[in-house]
């Protein structure tokens, strides 16, 4: 019965004027932010980065753990970007270092998304009492800032990957929860939710059904915001020894082991910079774009 | 103050309202105060759980894997570790409430006295922060709101995009690139402070931590100040004063500015409380000794009564900071004082 319904239901969250075939309002979103520069430049650059940090294994001239001259050596016909702190190849180490930047990074804000997207998703469809539970909760998460709560738990677990995901996507967790919960209950009051509700649907099928898809556009936006606020935490995290360890190459871990040669051979140092920076960019040139349209075809709809 | 107070305070007289607003206003302090204290204490459960469920003996750490079970027993007896956990987090809890946190385990010394003199330099390198890059903020984010849509704002925007997305160490090795190593060597690359010695006297060292966290900060706060503005440059009193036909810097001064300054001093407070999280990369960076580089040293050495006063410290900061920036909001904003 309510499979049936969902379609029904569904017209009410399409804007008026949108012709014989509805679009779907994050269809429209998405076609709107690909006319602005600045999303087709930032996904171009993201899907650089992240073509590079996949194929880049494969491309490099030497293995990532390989010596290929003097320590700091400038660069030369063997190493085109020269050596770094033990003589490895730079041009290797940063074609191979940037799996886990990418990979961690965008695992850690799916996973903050899911949590922070569940907890407001009950939050906002309970009783006031298990609302105000919940959020509050959330509020005494934000105390501890991300590094900080993330450097406590792996310097007594110890450094793996999974733990950092999972550490970093926890710490974000609140975030999201405060973004999704306010669009959560703005969606609540909606005339569709309350026929759904006087018709007896279920409220796991309500919020999936109903509530979720209208706040994907919102969600989206702090997906985008989630993915630079990852990187960050994961680039500080290996820069600081927290995160990949070596012998293995990544762009962050590159900035630390390479920074007291930076007076001779800054190469080392600037590769791995510029990728990290050319990522977390890119990714907030689309998010930045996206919430512009957000909010533009919120002011149309509205006026 | 008495109950009977309270319903005569209903009566619409002038006096009894702002009797009754007062009396919101402290409530409302009290209840966000509590509030503050709940979060430390859960925080400080969550702090000393962590460092006493997980894997990972106190006693085992201090003595190495080599050393014999008896001995590392006679250990977890002196440090207290063979008693109930609920035991051993009241007695911390008792005493971190009191300023004590136990000894170190890796310098054989008092906590609070191994974390003094970090915490003044932490609160130096935030402070010299704020106090740079609050009045820059205000100035950019008034200057982009005022132009708004002209091509400095579109440049203002580009520029912060762009700072907003790069983590801090990134903007601090640019910079230590930029002005101490490759292309001008003007600057110190590390800002080591001796023990005991005022940073302020350490001149030059300060100049590139505080720019970079300053760098950082300004995107958001600009930001903040920007959109503020904006919203207030399009309501109708402002129109009206315009209508009116009074001089644009009049408006702007006496009509938009102070209207504007409203979320500014709340978002100082909050970006306060976030730069805690970038200090530390910062300072490891470059070697400054505050809070956050003893973190990273502590954590080196898993030497767990430093690492759970340093967390409990930055939450501290974080709740201070936080309430700060709801009082200043309140104090400053009448319409809020009575909700």
């Amino acid at each position: 019965m309510t499979s049936g319904l969902a379609p029904v239901l569904g017209e009410a969250q399409r804007a008026p004027g949108a012709g014989f075939k509805p679009v779907p309002l994050w269809m429209r979103i998405l076609r709107g932010s690909l006319h602005l520069w600045r999303v087709r430049i930032g996904l171009t650059l993201a899907a650089l980065v992240v073509l590079l940090a996949l194929i880049g294994p494969a491309l490099a001239p030497h293995s990532a753990s390989a010596f290929a001259g003097i320590p700091f050596a400038g660069p030369s016909a063997q190493a085109p970007l020269g050596t770094d702190a033990l003589g490895r190849d730079v041009l290797s180490r940063v074609l191979d270092g940037g799996r886990t930047v990418v990979w961690m990074s965008l695992a850690a804000a799916s996973f903050g998304m899911v949590l922070g997207t569940f907890f407001a998703l009950v939050a906002g469809s309970s009783r006031p009492l298990v609302d105000d539970a919940i959020m509050r909760m959330m509020d005494v998460l934000l105390a501890l800032p991300v590094i900080i709560f993330t450097i406590l738990f792996i310097s007594l677990l110890g450094p793996k990957d999974w733990l950092v995901v999972l550490l970093v996507g926890i710490a974000h967790t609140p975030q999201v929860a405060r973004t999704a919960r306010g669009v959560t209950v703005e969606v609540m009051q909606r005339d569709f939710v309350r026929a759904a509700q006087a018709l007896g649907v279920a409220r796991r099928q309500i919020l999936i059904g109903e509530v979720l898809p209208n706040i994907i556009t919102p969600l989206a936006v702090e997906f985008g915001l989630r993915i630079v606020w990852s990187i960050a935490a994961i680039a500080a995290l290996s820069f600081l020894g927290y995160g990949i360890q070596p012998p293995a190459a990544d762009w962050g871990l590159m900035i630390n082991e390479n920074r007291t040669g930076l007076a001779t051979q800054p190469w080392a140092v600037i590769a791995p910079v510029l990728c990290i920076a050319a990522f977390a960019f890119a990714v907030n040139l689309v998010t930045e774009g996206l919430a512009r349209t957000v909010a533009g075809v919120d002011r149309s709809t509205r006026s | 103050m008495d109950d009977a107070t309270v319903l005569a305070a209903g009566a619409e007289t002038i006096p009894r309202e702002a009797e009754t607003a007062g009396r919101h206003r402290s409530r409302w302090i009290l209840r966000r105060g509590l509030f503050g204290l709940f979060t430390l204490l859960v925080i400080s459960i969550l702090i000393f759980f962590a460092t006493h469920v997980l894997p990972g003996n106190a006693a085992q750490a201090i003595l190495g894997h080599t050393a014999t079970p008896a001995r590392v027993h006679q250990l977890e007896r002196q440090l207290g570790l063979d008693r109930s956990i609920l035991a051993q987090y009241w007695t911390w809890l008792s005493n971190a409430v009191r300023g004590h946190f136990g000894s170190s385990l890796a310098a054989n010394e008092p906590v609070t006295t191994l974390i003094g003199s970090p915490l003044v330099n932490t609160l130096v390198l935030l402070g010299l922060t704020a106090l740079i890059a609050v009045p820059v903020s205000l100035a950019v984010g008034v200057l982009a709101a005022t132009r708004q849509n002209g091509p400095l704002d579109a440049g203002i925007s580009a520029v912060s995009i762009t700072l907003a997305a790069l983590p801090e160490f990134v903007i601090g090795i640019v910079l230590v690139t930029l002005f101490a190593t490759q292309v001008l060597k003007l600057l110190p690359s590390v800002a080591l402070i001796p023990p005991g010695q005022d940073p302020l006297s350490s001149g030059t060292a300060m100049i590139l931590p505080v720019a970079t966290l300053t760098l950082a900060v300004i995107p958001y706060l600009s930001r903040l100040v920007r959109g503020s503005m904006i919203d207030v440059l399009g309501s109708e009193y402002v129109t009206m004063a315009r209508l009116k036909g009074l001089r644009p810097r009049t408006i702007l001064v006496r009509h938009v500015l102070r209207n504007a300054l409203v979320p500014a001093i709340q978002g100082t407070a909050l970006s306060l409380a976030y730069l805690l999280g970038g200090v530390v990369t910062i300072e490891y960076l470059f070697a400054y000794p505050g809070l956050g580089s003893a973190l990273i040293a502590a954590a080196g050495e898993r030497d767990v009564p430093v690492i759970q006063a340093i967390c409990l410290i930055f939450a501290a900061g974080y709740v201070i900071f936080n309430m700060i920036a709801d009082l200043l909001t309140i104090y400053v904003t009448p319409r809020l004082r009575t909700q």
